[in-house]
């Protein structure tokens, strides 16, 4: 139990007196911790990006409807029928029936041709049915419902802007690529960093590496002090990061707000959630150790006390 | 026991700085290793400490052959020797306390138990009330008494000095080298290299005479392989 103890304790130690070796060399430590902290940021506020382009999307669902005309003269019933089964469908979120005689009112409401409507003898406007895709629906899922709809002979016609939902959702897809490999560079990028910090620490240590050496420390013993450094490299980019993204979000919130605004839409910035402050603090931490390890390995093991 | 067995150690470069020595050191002996500057001294304690490994022959340290020691093992080898050192390698940021408990820490004792042992060692050298001091600000001579705590703290069963007394005057020389022979007194094992050949007047102890990798005399007696 007390050797338990002790061996706790000197992690323990270990890891305090890390966190104060940092600030041996204040500036020189600052500077490693901004460029982790912002290169941890970056991949954070990509991703952050392509959530809110979701959020964007979702507040903006009714670009995604699109309307099928039905045949003229259709019966009332008939358009309520197809509506029935057309709200069955997964891909499906809400359908509305606009009748003939509605849709003729708001035609003549909207576009001034009062006389003109009033001379007619019959009504040419079909029944429609305006739809709203679920949120599962895809662009190709969509083409493939317009397409069972035209086939449908109560259908006329479906006007349907499938190529706008493929290119906003082509192009959430590409930036959600995009922020995998912007992370995985980055994340490199860090354990570079931290890796190269430690090397030159161990160069500038090592008399005293050789000192307990010769004492009878093992690698294991020696090495880690250094793990402990690169992780509190690690935790102090993270946070770095997680202050640059929280500033960043704040910044921004008010004139995304007024944009989206402009916009007709309700959306709101989302800021930082547990998941993303967990992984820009667990991927500094990592890294680090990381980092750190990639240094201690090749490095401590080769000094040898002459 | 220390035990040399034809152990012959080849530089790069092709130099030979020990040629088939062999010879036997018996337990709790003080043995003093002289000659002349490149006679192969430093060599010699190198492969005690493990720090060389003969090219050629063996080397046994009570009964373990340390010249085939893994990598992985050698520091556990050197856990249970002591080194003293010319330049006394202290740390110069840390206490003579923190200093002298290195050895302690290393080999995961407890915190008591290790307070307990520097506490003792430092009062044994005379430097128990500078224990909060950094070595920088002792003179050369407390340093090397700091470097000796550090090498007895742990009680090892061989001690290894090379050139102890090389910085220091002849005043301070001898008192160094008396704090050696009251350890060899309680059964240490001791090898010290030194130059200073009246000081081994003063002590006692065993000789032993280097030159050009070769034992050349002392107290050895190279029929025997021993003293």
């Amino acid at each position: 139990m007390q050797r338990l103890n002790h061996y706790f304790g000197l992690h323990r130690e270990n890891a305090v007196t890390a966190f104060h070796d940092m600030f041996k060399q204040p500036l020189a430590s600052a500077l490693t911790i901004a460029v982790i902290g912002i290169a941890l940021a970056l991949p954070a506020a990509l991703s952050l990006l392509v959530q809110n382009g979701r959020a964007v999307a979702g507040s903006m669902e009714d670009v995604r409807d699109f309307s099928v005309y039905l045949q003229p003269g259709l019966p009332l019933e008939e358009a309520d029928n197809l509506a029935a089964k057309l709200r069955l469908k997964a891909l499906v979120d809400k359908v509305s029936v606009i009748s003939a005689d509605t849709a003729l009112e708001e035609f003549r409401d909207s576009s001034g041709f009062d006389n003109a409507i009033t001379a007619l003898e019959t009504n040419p406007l079909p029944h429609t049915l305006t739809v709203r895709p679920a949120a599962v629906a895809d662009g190709d899922s969509l083409q493939t419902l317009a397409e069972e709809l035209t086939a449908n002979p109560l259908v006329d016609q479906v006007r349907i802007d499938t190529e706008w939902v493929k290119r906003l959702s082509a192009i959430l897809d590409l930036l959600k690529r995009s922020v995998w490999i912007a992370g995985i560079l980055l994340i490199a990028a860090v354990i570079i960093i931290v890796g190269n910090t430690i090397r030159l620490d161990i160069q500038s240590r090592r008399d005293e590496i050789e000192v307990y050496k010769l004492l009878g420390a093992s690698n294991r013993f020696v090495r880690r002090p250094f793990l402990y450094i690169g992780i509190c490299y690690g935790v102090s980019g993270g946070l770095f990061g997680l202050i640059l993204l929280v500033i960043s979000a704040l910044i921004l919130a008010g004139p995304v707000e007024t944009l989206t605004g402009l916009y007709g839409s309700s959306f709101v910035l989302q800021g930082l959630n547990t998941l993303t402050m967990g992984s820009v603090l667990g991927g500094g931490i990592l890294a680090g150790w990381i980092g750190a390890w990639t240094a201690v390995a090749r490095h401590i093991a080769a000094i040898r006390p002459a | 026991m220390i035990s040399f067995d034809h152990v012959t150690k080849r530089y790069d470069g092709g130099r030979d700085a020990l040629r088939n020595v062999s010879l036997e050191i018996p337990q709790g002996e003080l043995v003093f290793l002289t000659g002349p500057s490149g006679a192969g001294k430093s060599t010699f304690l190198k492969m005690l400490a493990c720090i060389e490994r003969p090219t050629r022959g063996q080397v046994f340290v009570n009964g373990a052959n340390i010249g085939r020691l893994p990598d992985r093992q050698i520091h556990r080898y050197r856990r249970q020797i002591g080194l003293v050192f010319q330049d006394n390698k202290l740390l110069q940021d840390r206490s003579v306390f923190d200093n002298v408990a290195l050895p302690l820490v290393i080999a995961g004792l407890t915190e008591r138990e290790t307070g307990k042992r520097v506490r003792a060692a430092l009062d044994q050298v005379g430097l128990l009330k500078k224990d909060k001091t950094v070595p920088r600000k002792l003179s050369l001579g407390e340093q090397q008494r700091v470097g000796i705590a550090r090498a007895v703290v742990s009680r090892p069963g061989l001690l290894i000095a090379d050139e102890p007394t090389g910085n220091l005057d002849p005043e301070l020389s001898l008192d160094i080298m008396s704090l050696f022979r009251r350890f060899n007194d309680i059964g240490v094992t001791m090898v010290i290299a030194t130059h200073d050949l009246n000081l081994l007047d003063q002590l006692g102890g065993k000789r032993l005479i280097l030159a050009d990798g070769e034992v050349r005399g002392g107290d050895f007696d190279p029929t025997e392989g021993g003293f």
